[in-house]
Parts: C-alpha cells; sequence; structure tokens
C-alpha cells in the first residue's frame, strides 16, 4: 500500500512573511507599549524600570488579571460577563463583613465572599442556559440586581480586614507582588484546566461549535454553567484583593475601574475571539500587562484620572477594532487575485 | 392568528389583496396581544395599581405632571428603539446626557443670547457622537455594546475632567424653564409642561419616521441585513443615522434634565440601562427586526410607573437596579417565544457556521405526465 | 484504474460470512411537506466495495445518504445491518450501529486541532486529566493506517486545506469502527493529487472491509472506483448494476434523458432578441476568471453547471456583491463598474439570490414591506407610487396570502419568491439575474414563476438564470452558458438536450478532469 505525503506543492496559504500567532503578537504589542512607557516615563524624570515602578505596574496587574482570567473562560465558551463590577464590589463587601477585622474569621470570610460568587455565577449559567438568553443580557440584568442590592443595603464602608489579610494586598518579593503571584497562578491552574481537562476541551469545544459538540454528545449546558461559575469566583477573588489593599469593604469598589469592558478588552487583545471557540489564558495575561503598562504610565505622567478614562475608552475602541479584522474567516478563492486584498489570515 | 400558506390555485386573476386582514378591532386586539402590545395594557394597570395606592395620582394635574417627569426617559428610550431595531446596543446614553447637561451649565450662564448658539452646539455634538458609534460599529467593525461602553468611559472622563467633578454651571432660568415650566392657563390641567409637549412631538416625529422609507429601511437591516445590503441599503449608513438619532435624543433628554434635575456631571448616570429596561418590556426584540417605537416609550411610562408605585408601597428607590435586573432577563426570555422568532446575537458574537437545519430540499422536477399533488414546500 | 480488494479476500471486521451485504436498505421513501424526494429506494453496501451513487441534482442522492446517516428519518422502508432492523433516530445511533458519513459541510471544529477533533466527547484521561500524548498518538496511528504522512495531529482544523479536513472526518469515522462511510461529493473541491489520494485512502479502508457508499457527480471517478452503481432519477431508483456493465455516455443517459414535457410557457415565436443588455469580457473575482458572456434584452440565457462550478459567483460578481477584479462589464453598451449591489439598482439590474430566507427577504416584516425594500432603499421619491401600484403587481403575480400586512415567513415557498420577484420588479430593471429561482417552491408556482420570466423576456428584459434542474435550463432557456470549475465550458443553443448540458458541466464527454488548485469546498451552497 502506498503512503503519500499531503501537503501540495505550492500554495496552500503563501505567506511572505511568517505571521505571528495571536499569543505572541500580544506580547510583540506588550514589548512595544513597554519601550514608548520606558521613554514617556523618562521624559516625566523617572524610571520605568524602578523597583517600585515595576511593583506598581504588577499590582495594576493583578485585579484586572483575576477578572480577566474569568472573563476568557466565559468568552471562549461563546458567552459573556457584564456583572464582574458587581459581583467585586459584593466580594468585597462579604469578605469584609465575615471577616470584620478578626483574625480568626479570615478564612470564612474569604469561602463566604467566594461562595456567595460562585451563587451568583450559578445564577449567570442557568439563565444563559435554561432560559436561552445570550450572557451579554442575562450577566446585565444580574449586574443590575445585585447593583440594586448593594445599593439598598449599603451605603458606605461595611466592614474590615484584619491586618494579616490586608498584608496579603502590600506584600512584595522584591519587586513582585504577592498578589500578582496569586493572580499568575491561578492563571496556571486556568491553563492546566482549558488545556488539560475534558471542561476544558469542551469549553472550547462548546464555544467553537455548539451543534457540532450536540452532535458528539457533549453535555453542552455544563461548560457554559462552569465558565459563569468560575469567572464570578475569579472576580470575586478581585473583590478579596481590593478589600485587603483598601482594608474595608465597599458597595461601590468593582465599577471604579471599568472592570466589565477592560478585561473583555484585554481578552479579544490576548487573541481569543469574542465569538469564542479560541484563545488562551496566556494570551489575555498580555493584553492585561499591556493596559497596566498604559495605566501606569499614564499615572507617572500624573495625567488626570478622568483623562486617563478617556484614553482607555479610545484605546479598547482601537484594539477590539484591530483584531475584529483578524478574526474575519476568509473563504479561499479559487483564482489568486492581485487585486483581491490578502487575506490578514489567522494562522495556527 | 397565522397560518402556513395554503397551495397555490391554478393561474386564475386574483382580486387584489386586501391591505390589511381582519376588521380594526380584531387587528387591535391582536396587536394587544403581542408584547409591544401587551406594554401599554401593562401601563395601564400600573397606572391603575397607583391610582389605587394613592387616589390623588389620578387627578389630570398630577398625571400631567407625572408625564413629564417621565419625559427624558420616554423620549431616550425611543432613541433606544431606533439602535436596539437595527440589531444594535447604545450604551453611551447616560454619558452623552452628562455631557450636554454640564455644557448647557457652563456655556450658557446668565446669558440668554447664548442660548440658541449653546442648544445648536449641544446638537451638534449629539450628532457627533452618534456618527462616531455608528462608524466604529459598522466601518471598524466593533460590536456596538463595546464601542458605546467605550464612548461612555471615554466621554464620562471627559466631562468629569472638565468639570472637576463637581455641579458647575448656572444656566438661566429661561433654559431651565425648558424642563420646568410650560404652557400656563390650560383649562382642567392648568399647565402643559413643555416636556410633555417636547415628548408628545418626538412622539409623532417617530412614529412618523418609521413609516418613512428610511424607517422601514431601517427595520428591515435590523431583521437581515444581508438581504438589504442585496436590496441596495447602504447597510452602514442606515445603522449610523440610527446611533445619530439615538445620541439626539440623549440630548434633547439632557436639555430636559437641566430644568429638572441640574446641573452635575453624573446626571443621566444609568440611563442607558433604564432606555434599554424601557425597550425591552416594550417588547421590542433584541437583535433587531420587530418592535414598535411607541412601545419603548410606553415601556418606559411603565417602568416609571412602576417606580412610583414601589414608591408608595415604601420600596426605597435604591432598589430600582434590581428592579430593571429582573425586568430585563424575563422580558428577553419571554419575549423571544412570544414573537416567535429567536433573539438574535450581535453579529460579531455569533460563529458563521452553517445553517443547522436541513437545506431545502430540491424540488422534484415535473414530471413526464399527470401533475403532481400541490403540496406546500 | 484501481483494483479494490475483492470481498471474499477481505478481512472483514464485521465478520460477515461470503460477502453478503452488510446493509441492505428496502423501500426507502421520504417526502418534504408534500413533496417526494425519494421513492421505493433499495441499496445494499458489501463490505470491502464502494457503491456508487448517481443523478443529477434533485434526484434523491442526498436524501438517501441522509436517511443512511440518521439525520432524516424515512417515511416508509427498512434499513438493515448484519440481518438486523436498524431505526435511526438520531445521527449518534446511525454512528453507533457503525454508519459513518462525510458531508459536503464537514462537522468539525475549526479552532480545534485534529486531535481534539476527533476525540471530542470522548477524551481519554489519565486520572483526572485528559490525557494529550496518547491523543496525539492514537489519532497519529489513525492517519499512518489511512496512508497518509505528514498531518500533525496538532494542528488546528482551521489551518488544513479542504483535503486535508476531509481526511480528518474520514479519521473520525474510522475511530468509531466505522463498517460503512458514505461520502457527499468528496472531490468536490480537490485537487487532482488530492484526489489520489482520497483513492487510495479508499482503497486501504475497502482492504479492511469497509463497504463505502460513494455520491458523486464526477463520471469519471465512479468508474474508477465503484464495484456497483445505482443511479437515482426523480426520486426513483432506474437501476443498480455492476460497474463492469456500464459506461460513461449510457449512464448519462441513465440519468437525464426525460421527455420534456408542455410544461414550459411557449416563447413568443415573434419576439427577437433586443441590444445586448448586459455584456462581461475576461470578468473574473477570485471565484470565477475569464468569462466571457453576452445577454441582449427579451433574452433568457441560462446559467447551468454543476455544484461549485462558480456560477452563484458569477452572479454575485455582476451585481456587485462580489466585485470583478479583472475584466470588463457592459451595460447597455456602456462601461460600468458596479462595486456595490446600490450601484448595481442604479445601473438597472435585479437580483434573486440563490437562498431567500437568508438573504432574500426580511423574515419578520410584512410582505408590503418587503416587496417595496429596493424602492424604499434606492429610490424612496417613488415609495408611494410603488404602494400604489403594489395591489396590482401581488395580484398579477398571483400571489396567495392573508393580506399585504402578512408576516412573509408565514407564506409558502412559491409565494415567499413571489414577493422577491414584486420587490424586484417595482423598480424596472432591464436586467434580471435569477439564482435557482424556482428552488423549493411547489409545481404550480414554478410554472407561474416560468411564465413570468417569459412576460419579462417579452417586454424586453435580459434575463440571466443559473439552474440545477436541467429541464427548467433546457425548458425555459434560449441560449445555454455551460460553466466548469469557474470559467466557462461551454455555450448550447437552445435545442442542446440534458445530455449535452451534463456532459459540458462534468467534462465527461471531452475526457477532460478538472485541473485547478485551491478549490474550496462548494463554492457555491447551490
Amino acid at each position: 500500500m502506498s503512503t503519500s505525503t499531503v501537503s501540495p506543492p505550492t500554495q496552500r496559504r503563501a505567506p511572505v512573511v511568517r505571521r505571528l500567532d495571536t499569543t505572541q503578537l500580544v506580547y510583540v504589542a506588550l514589548l512595544a507599549v513597554i519601550v514608548v512607557g520606558t521613554v514617556l516615563t523618562a521624559m516625566s524624570g523617572r524610571s520605568f524600570f524602578s523597583s517600585g515602578n515595576i511593583a506598581s505596574v504588577l499590582t495594576l496587574t493583578s485585579t484586572l488579571g483575576f477578572v480577566a482570567i474569568g472573563q476568557t473562560l466565559v468568552i471562549l465558551v461563546g458567552s459573556l460577563d457584564l456583572s464582574v463590577p458587581y459581583v467585586i464590589s459584593l466580594a468585597s463587601i462579604v469578605g469584609g463583613g465575615v471577616m470584620n477585622g478578626e483574625e480568626s474569621m479570615i478564612v470564612p470570610g474569604v469561602l463566604a465572599a467566594l461562595g456567595v460568587c460562585a451563587v451568583v455565577g450559578l445564577a449567570n449559567g442557568l439563565v444563559v442556559t435554561g432560559l436561552g438568553v445570550h450572557g451579554f443580557i442575562a450577566t446585565l440584568g444580574m449586574g443590575l440586581i445585585i447593583s440594586g442590592y448593594l445599593a439598598s443595603n449599603y451605603q458606605g464602608n461595611y466592614g474590615s480586614a484584619p491586618r494579616s489579610f490586608q498584608l496579603v494586598g502590600i506584600t512584595l518579593f522584591g519587586p513582585v507582588p504577592l498578589s500578582t503571584l496569586i493572580m499568575l497562578g491561578c492563571a496556571g491552574v486556568g491553563v492546566l484546566m482549558l488545556n488539560r481537562t475534558r471542561l476544558g476541551h469542551h469549553i472550547y469545544a462548546v464555544g467553537g461549535g455548539r451543534e457540532v459538540s450536540r452532535m458528539s454528545g457533549v453535555r453542552t449546558h455544563t461548560p457554559v454553567v462552569a465558565a459563569h461559575v468560575l469567572c464570578s469566583v475569579l472576580a470575586g477573588m478581585a473583590g478579596l484583593l481590593l478589600l485587603s489593599r483598601t482594608s474595608v469593604g465597599s458597595p461601590t469598589i468593582g465599577n471604579q475601574g471599568g472592570y466589565d469592558l477592560m478585561s473583555i478588552a484585554a481578552v479579544v487583545l490576548g487573541g481569543t475571539l469574542l465569538a469564542g471557540g479560541r484563545g488562551s489564558i496566556v494570551g489575555t495575561i498580555g493584553g492585561v500587562a499591556i493596559f497596566a503598562v498604559i495605566d501606569n504610565v499614564m499615572s507617572v505622567m500624573e495625567i488626570n484620572s478622568f483623562l486617563q478614562d478617556v484614553v482607555r475608552g479610545l484605546v479598547i475602541v482601537i484594539a477590539v477594532a484591530v483584531y475584529a479584522r483578524r478574526a474575519i474567516p476568509r473563504r479561499a478563492t479559487r483564482f489568486p487575485d492581485r487585486a483581491t486584498a490578502v487575506t490578514i489570515g489567522d494562522t495556527p | 392568528m397565522s397560518g402556513i400558506g395554503t397551495a397555490d390555485a391554478p393561474a386564475t386573476r386574483r382580486d387584489a389583496l386586501p391591505e390589511h386582514h381582519g376588521s380594526i378591532t380584531r387587528r387591535f386586539l391582536g396587536g394587544l396581544v403581542t408584547p409591544g402590545g401587551a406594554v401599554f395594557v401593562l401601563a395601564l394597570v400600573l397606572f391603575a395599581a397607583v391610582v389605587a395606592s394613592n387616589p390623588a395620582f389620578g387627578e389630570p394635574d398630577r398625571m400631567v405632571r407625572f408625564l413629564a417627569r417621565s419625559a427624558p426617559i420616554a423620549i431616550i428610550a425611543m432613541g433606544q428603539y431606533f439602535v436596539i431595531v437595527a440589531g444594535e446596543f447604545d450604551l453611551s446614553m447616560g454619558a452623552v446626557i452628562a455631557t450636554q447637561v454640564v455644557m448647557a451649565g457652563n456655556l450658557i450662564g446668565q446669558d440668554d443670547s447664548r442660548i440658541l448658539p449653546v442648544l445648536v452646539a449641544m446638537l451638534a455634538v449629539g450628532v457627533l457622537v452618534g456618527l462616531l458609534n455608528g462608524m466604529a460599529t459598522t466601518l471598524l467593525g466593533v460590536p456596538s455594546f463595546i464601542v458605546t461602553l467605550g464612548m461612555m468611559l471615554a466621554l464620562s472622563g471627559l466631562v468629569f475632567y472638565l468639570t472637576g467633578g463637581a455641579a458647575t454651571g448656572n444656566p438661566t432660568d429661561n433654559f431651565r424653564s425648558i424642563g420646568r415650566s410650560g404652557v400656563e392657563d390650560v383649562p382642567v390641567i392648568d399647565l402643559l409642561p413643555y416636556p410633555l409637549v417636547i415628548l408628545v412631538v418626538l412622539a409623532v416625529f417617530a412614529v412618523w419616521l418609521m413609516r418613512r422609507p428610511y424607517g422601514r429601511t431601517l427595520i428591515a437591516t435590523g431583521d437581515n441585513p444581508s438581504s438589504a445590503a442585496v436590496s441596495g441599503a447602504t447597510v452602514w449608513w442606515v445603522k449610523t443615522r440610527a446611533f445619530i438619532l439615538s445620541s439626539m435624543s440623549s440630548t434633547v433628554a439632557g436639555i430636559i434634565l437641566v430644568g429638572q434635575a441640574g446641573v452635575h456631571p453624573s446626571v443621566g448616570q444609568g440611563y442607558e440601562f433604564i432606555a434599554i429596561t424601557a425597550v425591552v418590556l416594550g417588547g421590542v426584540v433584541l437583535g433587531g427586526g420587530r418592535g414598535w417605537v411607541l412601545s419603548a416609550a410606553a415601556g418606559a411610562i411603565a417602568l416609571d410607573l412602576l417606580f412610583t408605585l414601589l414608591n408608595f408601597r415604601e420600596v426605597p428607590s435604591t432598589w430600582r437596579d434590581t428592579v430593571q435586573g429582573v425586568i430585563i432577563i424575563a422580558a428577553v426570555a419571554l419575549s423571544g417565544r412570544a414573537w416567535r422568532s429567536g433573539n438574535k446575537l450581535p453579529r460579531m458574537l455569533r460563529r458563521p457556521e452553517a445553517d443547522p437545519e436541513p437545506p431545502i430540499p430540491p424540488a422534484v422536477p415535473p414530471p413526464a405526465t399527470g401533475s403532481q399533488s400541490a403540496g406546500t414546500p | 484504474m484501481l483494483a479494490p480488494a475483492t470481498p471474499d479476500n477481505a478481512p472483514g471486521p464485521s465478520g460477515n460470512p461470503g460477502g453478503g451485504p452488510l446493509l441492505r436498505a428496502r423501500g426507502i421513501t421520504k417526502s418534504f411537506l408534500g413533496n417526494v424526494v425519494l421513492q421505493d429506494a433499495d441499496i445494499d453496501l458489501v463490505p470491502g466495495q464502494v457503491h456508487g451513487l448517481v443523478g443529477e441534482n434533485g434526484a434523491g442522492k442526498s436524501t438517501l445518504m441522509k436517511v443512511l446517516a440518521g439525520v432524516y428519518q424515512p417515511d416508509a422502508g427498512s434499513i438493515e445491518i448484519d440481518g438486523e432492523p436498524q431505526h435511526f433516530g438520531h445521527p449518534l445511533q446511525a454512528q453507533h450501529a457503525g454508519v459513518a458519513t462525510v458531508f459536503q459541510e464537514f462537522n468539525l471544529l475549526p479552532d480545534r486541532t485534529i486531535a481534539q477533533n476527533i476525540y471530542l466527547g470522548r477524551e481519554p484521561r489519565k486520572g483526572p486529566l485528559v490525557d494529550t500524548g496518547r491523543m496525539r498518538r492514537d489519532t497519529a496511528e489513525l492517519l499512518t493506517g489511512l496512508g497518509v504522512e505528514g498531518l500533525d495531529p496538532d494542528a488546528p482544523v482551521r489551518t488544513l486545506s479542504v483535503a486535508e479536513q476531509q481526511i480528518v472526518e474520514i479519521a473520525k469515522a474510522i475511530s468509531f469502527s466505522a463498517r460503512i462511510i458514505s461520502m457527499d461529493e468528496p472531490t468536490a473541491a480537490l485537487a487532482d493529487h488530492e484526489v489520489a489520494l482520497l483513492y487510495s485512502i479508499i482503497e486501504r479502508l475497502t482492504a479492511r472491509g469497509v463497504a463505502i457508499l460513494y455520491v458523486s457527480h464526477r463520471l469519471k471517478e465512479i468508474f474508477d472506483l465503484c464495484d456497483t452503481i445505482t443511479v437515482l432519477k426523480d426520486g426513483q431508483m432506474v437501476t443498480s448494476r455492476p460497474a463492469g456493465e456500464l459506461d460513461e455516455s449510457t449512464l448519462v443517459r441513465l440519468m437525464v434523458g426525460r421527455t420534456i414535457s408542455a410544461f414550459f410557457p411557449d416563447k413568443d415565436p415573434d419576439t427577437t432578441p433586443g441590444e445586448v443588455a448586459l455584456e462581461l469580457s475576461g470578468a473574473g473575482n477570485g471565484y470565477v476568471d475569464g468569462v466571457d458572456l453576452a445577454v441582449r434584452g427579451g433574452e433568457i440565457v441560462g446559467l447551468a453547471g454543476l455544484q461549485g462550478s462558480g456560477r452563484t459567483e458569477l452572479l454575485e460578481g455582476i451585481f456587485g456583491v462580489r466585485p470583478f477584479s479583472r475584466g470588463e462589464v457592459r451595460i447597455a453598451g456602456r462601461p460600468a463598474t458596479l462595486r456595490s449591489p446600490r450601484g448595481a439598482v442604479r445601473a438597472g439590474l435585479a437580483l434573486v439570490t440563490e437562498d431567500r430566507k437568508a438573504t432574500g427577504l426580511a423574515l419578520n416584516q410584512s410582505i408590503a414591506t418587503n416587496a417595496l425594500g429596493v424602492v424604499r432603499a434606492v429610490f424612496p421619491r417613488r415609495t408611494s407610487a410603488a404602494r400604489q401600484a403594489l395591489p396590482g403587481l401581488l395580484s398579477s403575480l398571483e400571489v396567495i396570502a392573508r393580506s399585504m400586512d402578512q408576516e412573509v415567513q408565514f407564506l409558502s415557498g412559491g409565494n415567499q419568491q413571489k414577493i422577491v420577484l414584486a420587490r424586484w420588479l417595482g423598480t424596472n430593471p432591464q436586467v434580471v439575474l435569477l439564482d435557482e429561482p424556482t428552488r423549493g417552491i411547489d409545481v404550480g408556482a414554478k410554472r407561474g414563476i416560468y411564465e413570468l420570466m417569459r412576460a419579462l423576456a417579452a417586454q424586453g428584459v435580459a434575463v440571466l438564470m443559473v439552474s440545477s434542474e436541467l429541464p427548467e435550463v433546457i425548458g425555459m432557456s434560449d441560449r445555454i452558458v455551460v460553466m466548469r470549475d469557474g470559467r466557462v465550458a461551454a455555450e448550447l443553443p437552445a435545442g442542446a438536450s440534458e445530455v449535452q448540458v451534463l456532459e459540458a458541466a462534468t467534462g465527461a464527454g471531452s475526457g477532460e478532469q478538472s485541473d485547478d488548485q485551491n478549490d474550496d469546498q462548494g463554492g457555491e451552497s447551490g
């Protein structure tokens, strides 16, 4: 019996320049942003690479990082989570409230906060799968529901974090904050889950093709619900981190930071398709880092915080626009055409 | 009420198709059963409940003042309708309102002669925002919720920066009277508030617009953009105009709110969600192609009645967000089934996968003799 | 010609003694909404043999295949495997019974790797984690077992060519220990050397005792591969014979060759075609190339060809949906660059698309809204005049509905198509492009549409019609242009026979084979 090689001799995809895959691309972009940032920081008389500054940047990555990891899961499965700001606030309230300054209550506080968040995530997932409402709407509604609850029951700061819990937020190992390490640890677990567990594989599968997955016997509701639960729990960790840093629970802290939009933008920048099915947490971390550097540089340049929002808004829209073009699948043409635009295709 | 068309009869000239099926009454009742019609019933029911809670509310002058206070959200509900029926979202409404309010406050000052030029400037800003939202969505290909969220972030940042976050500016009473006063010496109700007049005028305009070629093209584009494109519609411009209408409605709401709520950069916060809730309550389908503009306005009124009812029942107004969240989820979940068409996702959130149902089976070619049983394909 | 292993020698996994049929289907009948698409079809699939299924479009080949795959449930008839009656209520059941199907639209997740696709839903585990190493190794084994080298199990499917994706589908089928594999037009999008690879894979499969059902238009391949050939025509079995007893021209004659009834309206003998209304010279847009075509006013030109030959793309090029990057287009003698549908409409063109639900209608809108769609979008000032003329127009088209308010999603297919036509007629086009105008429409409505086409031509409109139904092409066209692989293959006069058209479309008569590279899968969905 003969064996034959598959690759045809010529025009499969003829990239003149070897194209970068999207994960590599985001880290290249990060490098570029760091270079620009270094220059701008120097112009303001400071050093980007000073220990203190690196610590600042990394601190910025941790909160957004938690949220973005969760958002990655949800987007991969074909859904979305706009309730994260409110979940963050909720976690800080519950955590602060249960801990109430007592060292012995740290663990119960953490568990309670994350438990509540898991319930919220479960509710999100069930609305999406059970009621057939897209995640965008379901989580928008859920966020509003939580918002009303918080506004009605908590007028200001609530509860407090005991000393050793506060340390979590500020401990540094050299320039590397403990919080960043924890966040990267979560990222690692997330990567492992996505690549090496059935749940992870099914998250990709359901996001990439629900019908095809169903025809292959995958229970399509499970990955969706699981992704939402994990996303809310991770948002809860962001909330606990903020509790640790501010030492009090706050019903509005989640809204200060644009976490919903920024997390989605970080996920998209990292190469995950908004429609689901393709992407990685590794890429998302790159996206988070880019925003952290941008935020840091703006602070160093002492740009007014409101103007920072303007910059963020613009960066987000432009970043998604650039990635939107890449994600459109193009049908191969039969007659390669000089005039036809070369596809900004996706590479392996 | 509906049925699959019957088999075609052999070729004879038929009477022209009637414009409508059934008597006016029948159509009216039929309309009430749809989500878009039921919202009017809901509004009436809520009104009755409010009056039951507080009989004084039923007095004409109270009602009229209530409608005047609801006018801003009814107006933005109509604006949001245009965008949603086109298949998109506008989450920047609150920021536009804030921008307009702050502009009015700071640029007019106590100088009446500035009112007109500043109004023109405000409208221009509204058009610009709508243009940017629309073009970024259609030409850059960024999903509208991201574009408008980004616009909200940028615009509110700008507004807060320019005002330093504090209530500033104090426009002349003449300007504020747009939101505060009205036509005087009207029989029965004594004062006909300007906001109500504006609302009615805009509602009439909106209904008229939706019956015009543009309005029909808009809803057809939301229903099926590919088909609209083949029909020769310039889809990007059709949608962009919807965004402009939406920003303009936020502008008008802002103008009214200057009189009703004062000048502060946090005026209007969260209004986009109120608008979406109202639109969804009005039975307009997210994803586009279905729904009536007046139902959106009715949804806003119903929502405000609901809030008023909760007020009278001494439910703290801080629970409003929760109420909205529940309504949004419930209305979307139910409305999809009620209109008998599924909720469609924004284009970018959908994978371009093959149609899962079996393709239209090829019809069997005509036999050499005899006729085939005429079934419906 | 490859010699398939004889069934008696094949080490069949079925353990089927004496090479009797593995699958036996009898009396399979299926109708859709009153249209009988398959009637009393029988088929036997023998282990280690390739069974070819041929017939022109609409003959019922796809339907039969989908019944065997469990996608459709037959209205009547039985299926037996190894003598046991089977009932496939769902494709998964067919799969478990050992029947795998490779459709033209692959059931693959483009962003997942080959290994991940093959093991979707049954990922092997080592402890709590997925054993990706084993997935990779097993996949590699499957691929080499098919005789394929150079495919990386970790390559995402979207980076593969169509041929490679097809191999993945076949490998997936093997991994389920399929004993019967059906393939639907497997070479429609393959280049020559890829076809050769497919042949060798099929050879290996049959050697292992797999029974293959091979559905194709390409007669050369049918004769290269198949042991038995079944011909379907108009939903019925014409014959089922060993391949050795047939040859290409006999086959074509069996596939078609019906008498064209007087079903099609007569052409008005007095009409002489007018000036050239639409002219293409060397037009190309990446899917078609070098097309020269002219349509005169008053003429109906039929555009025939196999699925994937580029006919829809040609119409899309003319209409500005997929603008031409090469060549020239002239409308009424004057050069025109049509870069958008809007421009085309302004130039007096109209396009009735292939899939009215996807690109022809706004299903939630009323008849009136749909019928006025083009006027409102492009000529808004003519709207009130068009609206006044609408009842008359719908009447003359004999649209049956409750009122103009009715949502078009509730109309029958024929009526829906008439609304699409009404939409265009309201703009008084000079050139009308039709893509499968009577697809999915019952007989009565078809006649109405044919009459309409004749009436249009009588008024001097130039009509270019794409159709996959040979009787329709021949019955209605004044001239027939046949496309193949993106180019014009032949131009035939009005009296052409179905056989001539089919031969030009398949390249059968001339002994040519498709010679292009980088075909994608199914150039048109038609």
